[in-house]
């Protein structure tokens, strides 16, 4: 894998008011690989993917991604290197008065130059990609179900076909058959795209089935970077309780059960 | 790099071929596969099998993907003609029917509240106060300043109408008469119910349909806690409660108004108004005046809440809803106020 790094954080200083969210955060992505970004609630990982994608302003700190600083682009810049990601949000933030093809068109129609009947077309593959019936396209987010909401919003950051995906809690939610049919959709695509993925979760069988890479959020910054196996032997208190826990055994059962068949 | 028309115009002025190289290629994204998909169905349908040789593999990998993901091609959706003769007429009786079963529905909305009410009335214990002051507070005490600035401008208004019509018969002091009778009886209270039903209709509705949509409603049901009681009846309770005040302010104003213009345009000092004021107009104006304040506090109240436990899951039904509340609400309002009027001339009052 390439060691090239696709999103660079450096010294990141955030907070609300009195309280400090971030301090001297400091991490890298490298293009090609998912990285999951666990920590526990409230520890401001959904606040640093805000933050990178140029939704949230940091206190002080810097912030690379392809090659552009978010902060110090201003919104032209943003939006140039913004053709280049695609986010999806926690429960699909689906526009609600629009179709999901009519979501799925929606950044094609704003940021590209393609005829409708094409544009039609990109987006009922993307709507097939993910998993969706065919049908799907003509509902409106109300009349979907959460798992399918997740996949059409999943299918909507694809629609510009992006070289990073950032997705803020893909399985929570869903039900385990789900969510792992989720986690196969990332691989499979991340794969097939050749995606580098930015996923924050909680899900530590997604962290199992997807993650090349872990970044802990504790204490404020980036505590630890590693593979799962590295996981295991930090003895950090919080590291150790997440990744040693009940719910961790079971989910690393699983995984060697599944490897192993 | 191409873009996807160029490569579309590249690939069609080819014709069809049967292998296309793709070792030049250099970068793939998954618009540009589905072109080489599609081109290669296209030749499948006219009986020639295209190959795609050369692709790296993380090329073919994808172009697997997008072919596994193919979507066949979408039948276009018959399309009606645009107009038809009788379509006009058609939805003007939908839309007036849909008008009358909405009516219909806050009716046995206004029945429901008004059972849980009597039920309400034999368990005082159940009422609750902290919900009904809070209620007061931000529908009631806080449209305080805009209801009488309003009622403040409406004295002047008339005051300024009458006197320039009242001159020319040189019955200028009959403009307290105007003013007196005219804001007492309707437009005190009926201004201040439309300016209400602006304001707390349609927060009652974005309340109560917010509630809905994070299933907060469900909750309280589950919960065997009722949201008629929890939520409806305080809010009503407090607009029954301070209308007929918000009302009685608007007519204090009101003459305030009315008082000062005529004593600035037409010369009738104070007292000379409060003389006039009180010889020539009974109190009964003010009376039947305020009498309708509850009965338009408890339609804004019920319409308002009434189109919150409409809303549906999703934003678009937020907005509609509340729209609809403010709309329905001013025109009840107006109704009633018709009603109103008819039943007194009757009455003799």
């Amino acid at each position: 894998m390439a060691s090239e790094a696709i999103i660079t954080v450096r010294g990141l200083t955030t907070g609300f008011g009195k309280t400090v969210v971030h301090e001297n955060l400091d991490l890298d992505v490298m293009r090609g690989e998912v990285l999951g970004v666990v920590g526990a609630s409230g520890s401001g990982k959904s606040v640093l993917l805000r933050m990178i994608v140029g939704l949230l302003t940091p206190r002080a700190g810097q912030i690379t991604v392809l090659g552009t600083d978010v902060l110090a682009a201003g919104s032209g810049g943003i939006a140039a290197v913004g053709n280049r990601w695609g986010v999806m949000f926690q429960g699909g933030a689906l526009f609600s008065s629009l179709t999901v093809r009519e979501n799925i068109e929606a950044p094609m129609r704003e940021r590209l130059e393609i005829d409708p009947a094409t544009r039609s077309a990109l987006a009922d593959l993307r709507i097939a990609m993910v998993g969706l019936p065919p049908t799907a396209g003509d509902l409106y987010p109300s009349d979907l179900s959460g798992g399918m909401r997740k996949r059409a919003g999943l299918a909507r950051a694809l629609s510009l076909d992006p070289e990073i995906l950032f997705l803020d809690e893909p399985t929570a939610g869903l039900d385990p058959i789900g969510a792992s049919e989720f986690d196969a959709l990332i691989v499979a695509l991340q794969k097939a795209l050749g995606l580098t993925v930015f996923l924050v979760t909680h899900d530590l069988d997604t962290l199992h089935a997807t993650c090349d890479r872990i970044a802990v959020l504790a204490d404020r910054r980036v505590l630890v970077t590693g593979t799962m196996a590295e996981m295991l032997k930090v003895d950090h208190p919080w590291v150790h309780a997440y990744f040693h826990g009940p719910r961790a055994h079971a989910a690393q059962t699983a995984q060697t059960d599944q490897g192993a068949a | 790099m191409a873009t996807l028309s160029d490569s579309r115009a590249f690939l069609d002025g080819m014709g069809q071929q049967s292998r296309l190289d793709l070792s030049g290629v250099t970068i793939l994204d998954t618009a540009g596969a589905w072109l080489l998909v599609s081109y290669q169905a296209a030749g499948a349908a006219a009986g020639l099998g295209v190959t795609l040789v050369g692709a790296s593999p993380a090329q073919s990998l994808l172009l697997d993907t997008v072919s596994a993901a193919m979507p066949a091609p979408r039948k276009p959706a018959r399309r009606r003609p645009h107009h038809r003769a009788g379509d006009g007429l058609a939805r003007l009786g939908a839309q007036i029917s849909a008008f009358a079963t909405s009516i219909g529905e806050s009716l046995g909305f206004l029945g429901l509240v008004m059972a849980r009410m009597g039920w309400m009335i034999l368990h005082p214990s159940r009422l609750r106060v902290t919900a009904l002051v809070h209620h007061m507070q931000h529908a009631g005490v806080n449209a305080v300043p805009i209801v009488a600035l309003m009622g403040f401008l409406i004295g002047i208004v008339l005051a300024f109408q009458g006197a320039t019509q009242l001159k020319q018969f040189g019955a200028e002091v009959f403009v307290v008469d105007l003013i007196a009778i005219s804001i007492l009886r309707e437009l005190g209270i009926l201004l201040t119910a439309i300016i209400v039903a602006g304001r707390s209709a349609s927060a009652f509705t974005a309340a109560i349909g917010s509630m809905k949509m994070r299933e907060e409603i469900d909750a309280m049901r589950v919960l065997g806690l009722d949201p008629i009681e929890r939520l409806v009846i305080p809010r009503i309770l407090a607009l029954v409660i301070l209308l007929p005040m918000l009302g009685f302010i608007a007519n204090m104003s009101g003459l305030l108004g009315g008082g000062l213009m005529a004593w600035t345009q037409l010369g009738i000092s104070p007292g000379m108004f409060r003389t006039q004021l009180l010889n020539n107009t009974d109190v009964s104006h003010a009376l039947v005046g305020l009498s309708k304040a509850p009965v338009f506090a408890v339609i804004i109240g019920v319409v308002g809440c009434h189109q919150g436990m409409l809303v549906k899951g999703d934003t678009e039904s937020l907005g509609r809803q509340t729209s609809r509340a403010v709309v329905i609400a001013i025109f009840m309002v107006i109704v009633v106020d018709a009603l109103f009027s008819i039943f007194f001339s009757l009455w003799g009052v």
